[in-house]
């Protein structure tokens, strides 16, 4: 069987856009063109197109297909859709290589999450019998998980506050983020609750953005990208969809995803993307991913610092994969999250060779 | 774009719709219980009861075992605070989110609880539920909780479960199921269209028809898309076209539906206006259903300068009396 690498990445700036439609065409076709710049690719090249983003997100139904007029799909592209973050979108694209059904895969996820209430809509991924039916919002359900932690001694809020002053430094080298700063951990506490026991740092901001990324087969990779991404490992897992059901500070599926992606074998992992759109996530996830001290996390900023809606999980492995592409790194990790409470989460190792 | 536009037009989408769900056997009792106002749960098959219950373990995959009575009351696992309420949560007045593990179950049900103060919620905070004067079979039947020493508001029906709950009892009774369970959606959506979309909508307030070219193709698209479908690239320029086309199909609608703008039987059709590569859809009015045919030359009839608006401009197309365009002039769009 074939490997894959990932040899190229572009995610537009994340904003909230006055000028974007939930389409996603318009924050799609400059990252396509940029992409292709730095691949030396054309669209004829790509054999499968996959791509992530939400009808609920956007307002109405199959809004998928009107992203199509970014790839410019005459003649008819190999394409597909999942209902899910890009990231989803990418293992789909990687099952396609390793298959051999195409050589060259597109992945691309994108988001208008200012379309609407954002807290809202997500509360109809939720258990549409027991519990979409109260619409209990994104950030109150996050803040229920904050405070289990808080009182199982787990983290305190300081440590939560630290977690987003590092990311917003971290983020004043990215051109992309949303939200940025040097800003103390202190400061941050001074500032209300917005769902108690969390702050607004503690809660990625809302914004719109689109992100893409392009994989490529064994005999392909070498020829598009002087040192690529070869993925080592990749998987997903699920936790029960019942919140009141599962331990809530226990992420087994993030370990997992983790385990079966091989994310402890191997050379150690330098870098690690994690899309933790709340601060206690990303204390929570270190440890099921088996991330040590040594890890840089989040050196972009994370999601914290940028969160556009099924675009995010993607952008963390593309970040991930462009610190082995600049050789900054020579083994790193994305990760990706869905649902509430990082009830869904996926795994990408990638090393450089 | 070839020029400096102005802002994007903006509109707001109130999107409502009800879904209305089936329910399985063990969430069919539960609700019906819950109309009763009684909180069921369901052993799994390592002993420990779920509630709400679930229709098979999320452990085991197996089927729910008995379903027995659990609370009313229950204690706080853990909480949040919601300063301002969203539309459609249980409650208007700031609230508490919380985790409730019901007596003698073994999970948390979430759920709002009427705590009046952010400092008066703690975990370990004992409530009870708070039951809707009016009850449907539906989670929505618990209004909220309340702590259990708070005294109830007069307003509400007064709780008949008295006393501590008849905690493991198997539900035996045979009781009228509540089959389906209707949980209303609505959102609200600002929309925001192209620039392209807006300088079509702007010039249609101005009657004036503005399409764009793709500069590979060349082709004219109407209205305009923004990025040429075919080749994945923005277009190049701005296009007005002529308010005169050609008819390239079309169907006679009989049948009337809600919201219907206009008495049936009329035609629908697809126009494709002099210059554009692309048809669009528009009504085909006066002449007789039974006149209009494949390759009729048609115009543009304007609402009065005073009714148009970038939502609408142009009432209908209707027959010029020149003779029908050659079907090659249209063929490639059928």
């Amino acid at each position: 069987m074939t490997q894959a690498a990932v040899v190229g990445f572009a995610q537009s700036p994340c904003r909230v856009r006055q000028d974007a439609t939930t389409s996603g065409v318009e924050m799609l076709v400059p990252i396509f063109a940029e992409v292709f710049r730095a691949t030396g690719l054309a669209k004829a090249d790509i054999g499968f197109w996959c791509s992530g983003s939400s009808d609920y997100l956007a307002g109405r139904a199959f809004s998928f297909v009107q992203a199509v007029d970014a790839i410019g799909a005459v003649p008819p592209a190999m394409e597909s859709h999942v209902e899910m973050d890009g990231a989803w979108a990418l293992y789909e694209a990687w099952v396609k290589i390793l298959t051999g059904e195409a050589e060259i895969a597109l992945a691309y996820g994108f988001g208008k999450s200012s379309g609407a209430p954002l807290r809202r809509v997500l509360a109809l991924q939720l258990d549409p019998y027991l519990v979409a039916p109260l619409w209990p919002d994104s950030v109150s359900i996050a803040a229920l998980q904050a405070r289990l932690g808080l009182e199982a001694g787990r983290w305190t809020e300081k440590d939560m506050a630290e977690v987003a002053a590092r990311s917003r430094s971290a983020a004043l080298a990215n051109p992309q983020a949303q939200v940025s700063g040097d800003i103390a951990a202190e400061e941050l506490l001074g500032r209300p609750y917005v769902a108690e026991p969390l702050r607004a740092h503690d809660c990625a901001p809302v914004g719109d953005g689109a992100a893409v990324v392009i994989m490529a087969s064994e005999r392909r990779a070498a020829q598009l990208c002087a040192r690529p991404a070869w993925i080592t490992g990749f998987a997903h897992r699920i936790d029960s969809g019942s919140l009141g059901a599962r331990d809530l500070l226990a992420v087994p599926s993030a370990a997992a995803a983790a385990r079966a992606a091989g994310a402890d074998k191997g050379r150690a992992v330098e870098v690690a993307e994690l899309h933790a759109p709340f601060t206690h996530q990303e204390i929570m996830l270190r440890g099921p991913l088996g991330l040590g001290d040594g890890v840089a996390v989040n050196p972009s900023g994370g999601a914290l610092c940028g969160n556009p809606m099924f675009a995010a999980g993607l952008a963390r492995i593309g970040t991930a994969a462009q610190a082995i592409m600049s050789g900054r790194a020579g083994r790193a990790l994305g990760h990706a999250t869905s649902g509430p409470a990082l009830q869904q989460n996926l795994v990408c190792v990638m090393e450089g060779r | 774009m070839g020029h400096p536009s102005p802002a994007p037009l903006r509109a707001p989408l109130d999107i409502e719709f009800d879904y209305t769900r089936s329910l399985g056997p063990v969430l069919s009792r539960f609700m019906t219980a819950l109309a009763d106002r009684r909180i069921l749960g369901a052993r799994g098959a390592d002993g420990r009861v779920h509630a709400p219950p679930f229709e098979y373990d999320p452990v085991s995959s197996e089927p729910a075992g008995e379903l027995t009575e659990v609370g009313p009351e229950g204690t706080v696992l853990s909480w949040s605070w919601m300063p301002e309420p969203l539309a459609g949560q249980p409650l208007t007045e700031p609230f508490a989110w919380a985790l409730i593990r019901l007596d003698g179950a073994d999970t948390a049900m979430l759920h709002a609880v009427d705590a009046g103060s952010a400092a008066a919620m703690r975990t370990g905070l004992r409530v009870r539920p708070r039951w809707a004067a009016s009850r449907v079979g539906s989670i929505r039947d618990i209004a909220c909780f309340e702590p259990s020493g708070a005294t109830p508001p007069a307003a509400h029906e007064p709780d008949t479960l008295q006393g501590a709950p008849a905690a493991h009892e198997p539900d035996t009774q045979d009781r009228a199921s509540a089959g389906m369970t209707v949980t209303p959606v609505r959102l609200h959506y600002e929309h925001t269209a192209s620039p392209g979309e807006s300088a079509y909508l702007r010039g249609l307030a101005e009657g004036r028809l503005v399409g764009q070219r793709c500069g590979v193709c060349g082709q004219v698209y109407i209205p305009p898309r923004g990025t040429c479908p075919a080749d994945g690239v923005p277009m190049a320029e701005d296009v007005e076209l002529p308010d005169t086309g050609t008819v390239t199909t079309f169907c006679v609608v009989n049948v009337g539906y809600p919201g219907q703008r206009v008495t049936p039987p009329y035609v629908a059709a697809a126009v494709l206006l002099d210059g554009a590569d692309i048809a669009f859809q528009h009504l085909i009015l006066g002449c007789d259903t039974s006149e209009v045919r494949m390759g009729m030359r048609v115009r543009a009839v304007w609402k009065p300068p005073e009714e148009r608006g970038t939502t609408g401009a142009i009432s209908h197309f209707a027959p010029t009396g020149e003779p029908d365009a050659p079907y090659e002039s249209y063929a490639g769009q059928l």
